[in-house]
């Protein structure tokens, strides 16, 4: 256990001490809120969604997290190449325990990172819907940061280096982040943009947030749960499966 | 202490570690040296538990590293080629982390790391976050770190590279004192040859993956005519420059290498 919470200590401080990475990781959710929420914001409202920022704000902070979690999964590549990971693997310790203390690592980090994006998202107007179901919201988030931590893990086993990193960013986290429904409604979608939106994870995710925040699920906060949670538990596996087998 | 025999390495194709044999008694200090690409550091990760060896059989302490993990990766400290130390943590931060995960109690942990970093003279830069130091700073804290779980047997790889003479000579006298104090097995590999003919007692020179001669350096000199260790190594593996192959990870730690080295 004490290993599981040193490594996951370890991320936190790396997070906290880096203060131009927490700031940094800010801008963009503050530029999607403010052009985007803004811009789109009177069309929107015409065509009877109501207030944009209420729907969007959800869809902004599970971006963020997304990107902070894929990239602190990833984060396994840059240990691989400058050192520091190979004085985790000569250890006496499972690397599974390593896997999870460094997924829960980057996993709490990035659910900070949404909390500070819910919190911002108060300056440009956004309201809860229910201060009760925040809490839940938290949840959540928890569980979108964990999935894709997990996911960044996992591919970070198997990439020699970063010259694969722009490919899983166009390829992988912008697709999953621009079908997630985070930015429109999934309601009335062409048929074949609906299917892919409900076979990408972070729609469940997104929809969880909307349902928490403000009210406006689409697949409902149990389905949104079990999804999330399932494909969670899977990439984990396979993450410290593929982890294990790492030399370097 | 440590019995590597018949010892085999294999990427896709390429023999990096070809049949080797070596054999190292308690208390010895060993020098493995080579020209690049040798198979130094693949041995070395070999023996340390980070790659399985094609074939061919190893023994630590009596651990097989590929069946008695654990217990094999207890029994040695190591300090890598690469720095391996996280930047953003403070030097303690970083020795505690080791002694966490090496299971060792809190109030002996706590001894040990203040008695070491002061082995290392580093103890009033204790709390400093570690991108602060010096490259020479690093490669000290790195040997305390290596030590902090009691390790029966020590590796250093290159251990002294892009450093100035004053620290070498520190660390090379903090290695001695390990070996003569505590009896501290010491498995280094190097590229400076004066420095494996003063320190080691033993040497083995390995070339594209083979070892071509083992013994002291009084009998590689003799065995070759030569009256240096340099030109004993020159006689040995011949004066054609070794071109590493460049990889993607290669190519980053050359680039950090000459990077540290500037600083």
């Amino acid at each position: 256990m004490s290993i599981v919470y040193v490594l996951w200590l370890r991320q936190l401080k790396r997070y906290f001490r880096s203060k131009a990475r927490v700031i940094g990781s800010l801008g963009q959710p503050i530029l999607f809120l403010i052009a985007v929420g803004f811009g789109f914001g009177p069309i929107f409202q015409q065509a009877g969604g109501g207030n944009y920022i209420q729907f969007l704000t959800p869809g902004v902070i599970a971006m963020s997290i997304l990107f902070i979690a894929i990239f602190s999964g990833v984060e396994i590549i840059w240990d691989k190449q400058f050192g520091f990971l190979k004085e985790v693997l000569v250890a006496p310790v499972s690397r599974f325990q390593i896997m999870i203390g460094r997924t829960l690592g980057g996993a709490t980090v990035a659910t900070l990172q949404g909390i500070f994006v819910l919190l911002l998202s108060f300056i440009v107007g956004f309201r809860p819907e229910n201060i009760i179901m925040i809490p839940l919201g938290f949840l959540f988030m928890f569980l979108i940061a964990l999935l894709f931590t997990a996911l960044g893990a996992a591919i970070a086993s198997v990439l020699e280096d970063m010259q694969g990193f722009q490919l899983i960013m166009n390829f992988l986290v912008m697709p999953l982040f621009f079908l997630s429904g985070a930015l429109f409604p999934l309601r009335g979608l062409p048929k074949i943009i609906g299917v892919v939106a409900s076979i990408d994870p972070l729609s469940y995710g997104v929809d969880g947030l909307r349902g928490t925040l403000t009210n406006g699920a689409h697949f409902g906060l149990g389905l949104d749960f079990l999804v999330l949670g399932a494909v969670t538990l899977i990439l984990l596996f396979v993450g410290s499966y593929l982890f294990s087998k790492i030399q370097i | 202490m440590i019995k590597v025999r018949n010892l085999t390495k294999k990427f896709n194709g390429f023999t990096a570690v070809d049949n080797i044999s070596f054999k190292i008694k308690k208390g010895e200090i060993f020098a493995f040296l080579g020209p690049n690409g040798a198979g130094k550091t693949t041995t070395i990760k070999i023996l340390t538990t980070l790659l399985n060896p094609t074939s061919g059989k190893v023994s630590l302490n009596g651990n097989d590293p590929t069946k008695n993990q654990d217990q094999a990766r207890r029994s040695f400290g190591i300090v890598f080629q690469d720095q391996s130390l996280d930047d953003e943590l403070t030097a303690y931060e970083n020795m505690e982390f080791h002694g966490i995960l090496y299971k060792m109690p809190k109030e002996i942990r706590r001894k040990r790391i203040e008695q070491l970093i002061k082995f290392v003279e580093l103890w009033d830069r204790k709390d400093e976050l570690v991108k602060k130091f010096s490259g020479g700073m690093k490669r000290r804290l790195e040997v305390a770190r290596g030590l902090i779980h009691h390790p029966r047997m020590l590796f250093l790889d290159e251990p002294t590279l892009g450093l100035d003479p004053q620290t070498r000579s520190h660390i090379w006298n903090y290695i001695k004192d390990l070996n003569r104090e505590e009896g501290m097995t010491i498995f280094f590999t190097t590229h400076y040859m004066e420095e494996a003919e003063k320190v080691a007692q033993k040497i083995a020179i390995i070339d594209k993956g083979k070892i071509i001669a083992q013994g002291t350096a009084e009998e590689l000199k003799q065995n070759t005519k030569t009256k240096s260790l340099e030109d004993a190594f020159l006689v040995l593996t011949g004066n054609i420059i070794r071109e590493e192959e460049a990889d993607p990870f290669e190519y980053l730690r050359k680039k950090r290498r000459m990077h540290n080295r500037y600083r």
